[in-house]
């Protein structure tokens, strides 16, 4: 019952191309740029939905890799660090040290009446009553007791017992300790005392003479125990009471007893030993 | 093995002393490794060579220290025999005993120093070195006594294994 006559084939082809022809030369001729245009940005936003998803489902498969990855990563740069923290300590460590030697090197130069030996400092006394540390040179290296001990900045103590390759050196600082001193300003002597507290102070200085604080305290040389003119200190304050026979005064040490990493041996140096000299009660 | 290992630990023990503890202060006190570490030893059960060791930690320090020789010999001795003596009777707390030994080895320890130093011819002001020093050095060694106390019930144990009875 179809009464519709069928369209020819070639007709349709011919319609659908001449059709297809007109859109392009429509096209060329710039009158379909507002649909292109239209169609092109449509294209664009599906372009740019599916990309971005699909970027998205790539990431979420692989990014678990690249956490482990990137901490695997971390490990090696924590490692890298602290590797490289450690050669600064050292290296600093090693600046110090040698800015230390340095220094010690320049007070022998501008001492050259002394010949000195340098040694580290590697350990204190055990006992907390006394103020002694150990340094690594010994006899073998030219050190025998009674020697004096210094820094470049001024006076540390003497040996008090020597071995092989060590020796043990009695601070100023210790109790024990008495060193003669002269004040540069008066030229006053006296007699410079350690404490069990690592403080200094000075004794048996006369009522007659004017002490002040800032007053420069050195080795007066007498005794023979230790050199004359090694720096020790300054006067921080002075206790005169007309009752004593004597004053005392305070010193500010010039040397650090708490931070001594390296001092120099004076070896040049013979102390007198006065101890027979001096009269003892005979029954 | 017991003897053996005494010389290695204590000599160890001593490098510390000096080099490290020595310089570690409170006020002007300052730790005592060696008597922490044989009064650790001695409340060890079943150890008994502990006056050896006392021998020998005490001779480590009269070659080291200026104090007379007979102080740290006899001074860790009374350590050693404190300790020993309270191993017996608070065998069941350990730790109490260690901080007791601590305590009054610290105090025994440095009234000896003190006595000694006055003794021939260094007179340290008694008050002034008892409150700043020997109180906070048995601080000190009160602080150290835990760690050291967990070490060598650790050497002991394996120096004198628990004999298993079947």
């Amino acid at each position: 019952m179809n009464n519709k006559k069928k369209f020819p084939r070639s007709w349709l082809t011919a319609i659908i191309i001449l059709l297809a022809v007109g859109v392009v030369a429509l096209a060329l001729g710039g009158y379909l740029s507002s649909i292109s245009n239209f169609v092109n940005r449509a294209l664009v936003d599906v372009q740019t939905w599916v990309s971005s998803r699909y970027q998205a489902v790539v990431d979420f498969i692989t990014v678990p890799r690249d956490v482990a990855s990137l901490r695997q990563r971390n490990v090696e740069l924590e490692a890298e660090v602290a590797r490289l923290q450690t050669q600064v300590i050292t290296l600093q460590q090693q600046v110090t040290e040698t800015q230390i030697l340095s220094a010690l090197v320049d007070f022998a130069r501008a001492n050259p009446e002394n010949s000195y030996k340098a040694a580290a400092v590697i350990g204190q006394d055990p006992s907390p009553f006394l103020r002694y540390i150990l340094i690594n040179v010994g006899s073998n290296d030219g050190i025998h007791r009674g020697m004096p001990v210094v820094t470049y900045q001024g006076l540390v103590g003497r040996v008090d017992a020597v071995t092989a390759d060590a020796a043990r050196v009695q601070l100023v600082t210790d109790p024990a300790s008495a060193v003669n001193i002269t004040l540069q300003n008066s030229g006053a002597q006296a007699m410079l005392v350690g404490s069990i507290t690592g403080n200094l102070s000075l004794d048996m200085i006369s009522q007659d003479v004017t002490v002040q604080p800032g007053d420069v305290v050195l080795t007066s040389g007498l005794g023979g125990g230790y050199p004359a003119n090694i720096l020790v200190g300054q006067v921080i304050s002075v206790r005169k009471l007309d009752y004593e026979l004597f004053q005392q005064a305070a010193v500010q040490p010039i040397v650090n007893y708490d931070q001594l990493h390296f001092i120099l041996v004076i070896t040049n140096f013979k102390p007198v030993e006065i101890a027979p000299l001096i009269p003892t009660e005979t029954p | 093995m017991t003897i053996l290992i005494s010389l290695p630990v204590l000599l160890l023990a001593m490098v510390v002393q000096t080099a490290v503890v020595s310089r570690i202060n409170l006020l002007y006190g300052s730790g005592d490794l060696i008597l922490v570490i044989l009064a650790g030893w001695a409340l060890q059960e079943r150890v008994t060579a502990s006056w050896l060791w006392a021998v020998i930690g005490g001779a480590l320090v009269a070659y080291v220290s200026r104090l007379p020789w007979f102080v740290p010999l006899v001074g860790y001795l009374l350590v050693v025999g404190l300790a020993r003596l309270l191993q017996r009777r608070v065998w069941h707390a350990p730790l109490l005993a260690m901080f007791i030994v601590c305590f009054f080895g610290s105090l025994a320890f440095h009234a000896l120093s003190l006595f000694s130093l006055r003794f021939i011819g260094d007179p340290l002001p008694i008050a002034d070195s008892f409150s700043l020093i020997t109180l906070p050095s048995v601080l000190l060694d009160l602080l150290l006594a835990i760690p050291v106390y967990v070490l060598m019930r650790d050497l002991a144990g394996w120096l004198h294994p628990a004999v298993v009875e079947s």
